[in-house]
């Protein structure tokens, strides 16, 4: 258990930092939507539309790395004795 | 006599067009805009923190003379449900009571009173335009450089041909204070900047 709890809290940390830095690298707030300028050659304005789309920011990041650092703090947790061992609990198992 | 007659005819058509130059009245032009391209940029810049957003829900109208752009005079509406950031969290927290309150002040208003330091260079003005902003209620004078570039029969290319007319692009880059329109003012200028830095393009148009 602990050493899943590890593995999940490093695949975690890993899979969020590889997600962040192929969705850009985005050091702001994370998106849920993205500008998007088109430029009107009559008038020469640029004009701003918003298309949905996620792009994570370094609050995802921080999120994730927070999750899999706790996940990685509990699987270091020692559990009492007694309920590693029920042999010693009664002494009769 | 045919000579005579045909002089007299273009002395006529001369003397009725001065007329009509003499007696030019300023075109209106209707900023509402089908094709959503007008648009106001607004940027906060703080230490810790940068928020970028725009609002394109933009209408008005503004009366423009090409003969005497000094005399421009109109107003410029942005609804302010419109004002938009990428994060939908942030947007929520912009449309609430504490930063914008969209549902109760539904609009951001630009009154121009009247025109300073102009200079005209073709087709385009420069000037300062004096007037009233009303941001949630607040209203201040301010006065701010803008640039005004008319596009005499313009409007047929932008319309495919459906429309003729003229088209007047305004263009404005200023700064206000967060805190002179009680937006937000409890929030920490390390986070959030006092200064707002406004960009407005914007093109109406006049059909004829």
């Amino acid at each position: 258990m602990k050493r899943f709890l590890r593995w999940f809290a490093l695949c975690l940390a890993l899979g969020a930092t590889v997600f962040w830095l192929g969705a850009g690298a985005h050091r702001g707030w994370t998106k849920n939507s993205v500008a998007k300028k088109t430029l009107d050659e009559v008038t020469g304005i640029e004009g701003i539309s918003y298309e949905q789309r996620f792009v994570p920011g370094v609050d995802f990041l921080a999120v994730a790395w927070a999750l899999a650092g706790g996940l990685g703090a509990v699987s270091l947790v020692r559990r009492p004795n007694s309920a590693r061992n029920p042999r010693n609990n009664n002494g009769i198992l | 006599m045919n000579l005579k007659l045909l002089n007299a005819l273009s002395l006529a058509i001369a003397t009725v067009g001065l007329a009509t130059d003499a007696l030019a009245v300023p075109l209106k032009f209707d900023f509402k805009d089908p094709k959503g391209v007008n648009n106001a940029v607004f940027k906060l810049d703080a230490p810790l923190e940068a928020i970028n957003g725009s609002a394109n829900g933009i209408m008005g109208t503004v009366t423009f003379d090409p003969a005497n752009p000094a005399a421009t005079q109109g107003k410029i509406i942005v609804a302010a449900s419109s004002l938009n950031v990428p994060n939908s969290m942030m947007k929520e927290h912009l449309h609430g009571d504490q930063w914008m309150d969209v549902t109760k002040h539904k609009e951001i208003v630009f009154e121009a009173k009247s025109l300073s330091n102009v200079k005209t260079s073709g087709d385009n003005t420069t000037a300062d335009v004096s007037g009233t902003l009303t941001i949630k209620g607040v209203a201040k004078e301010l006065t701010v450089p803008i640039k005004l570039s008319y596009l005499k029969d313009k409007l047929a290319a932008r319309t495919n041909g459906m429309l003729k007319g003229d088209l007047l692009v305004l263009r404005a880059n200023f700064s206000i204070k967060r805190s002179d329109f009680g937006i937000n003012p409890k929030a920490p200028q390390d986070k959030v900047s006092d200064n707002i830095e406004l960009t407005l393009s914007i093109a109406g148009s006049a059909p004829h």
